[in-house]
């Protein structure tokens, strides 16, 4: 009774691959265009997180825990990223 | 029973990712519409790490491991710690560059208690006859 025909998951999963690919591709042209260099380094960030997020999907889709490993690492270093970008900006700013 | 157990975790699951993506696209649309650097950070900021949590608590719930559980947890804490302070610092480099705010923004509350020729911060707000 409650069984289905297909499974939902993988293509819920591909449906929201797809999402975040367009909302990485909307932050690719903020980061591309961004008038200030304060604009560029808050689409990068962005565009970290959605990384993390691609890698949360993709590996739902495939079933494969391993790579959640990777989602740990780019989450620490795109922090430390935008904070060494944060610094810079000021230091620019204030000679 | 464990069929309807199954089919309760899928839908959990589905419901997860599909509102996960739609919140880390309205950040990326958010990113490109909004007028200025304050208002493109609060839909970084906020709606991207909230979409990117609901993904992560959808792969809590697909594998249902303690392992598993323990890095999406690890990744969602990263994340809920790192975002606000990002968030804090690129505003306050942006501010102190000389970002300009959207002509409609009703409140800067910043105005007047930073110089921006000696760089010196002020907290004006709080006189010294306030208790």
């Amino acid at each position: 009774m409650f069984t289905l025909a297909f499974e939902i998951v993988p293509i819920a999963s591909l449906i929201t691959l797809n999402m975040l690919a367009v909302a990485m591709l909307i932050a690719m042209v903020r980061l591309l265009r961004g008038p200030s260099l304060a604009d560029r380094v808050v689409a990068l960030d962005l565009i970290a997180a959605l990384a993390v997020g691609v890698i949360t999907v993709y590996s739902i889709y495939t079933n494969q825990t391993m790579l959640l490993r990777a989602g740990i690492v780019v989450a620490l270093v795109v922090f430390v990223g935008t904070v060494a970008f944060a610094m810079y900006l000021e230091k620019r700013a204030k000679p | 029973m464990e069929e309807i157990i199954n089919w309760t975790f899928q839908v959990v699951v589905v419901f997860l990712l599909l509102a996960g993506g739609i919140f880390s696209l309205i950040a990326g649309v958010g990113i490109f519409r909004m007028p200025d650097l304050f208002t493109r950070m609060q839909a970084a900021a906020k709606t991207g790490t909230l979409g990117v949590g609901m993904l992560l608590i959808a792969l809590v719930v697909q594998f249902w491991e303690v392992g598993i559980f323990i890095r999406a947890a690890l990744v969602i804490l990263f994340l809920f710690l790192t975002a606000p302070i990002a968030a804090h610092l690129i505003a306050r480099a942006g501010y102190i560059s000389g970002e300009r705010l959207w002509r409609k923004s009703v409140c800067d509350e910043m105005k007047g208690q930073y110089d921006q020729v000696t760089h010196a911060l002020s907290s004006g707000k709080w006189k010294q006859d306030d208790p």
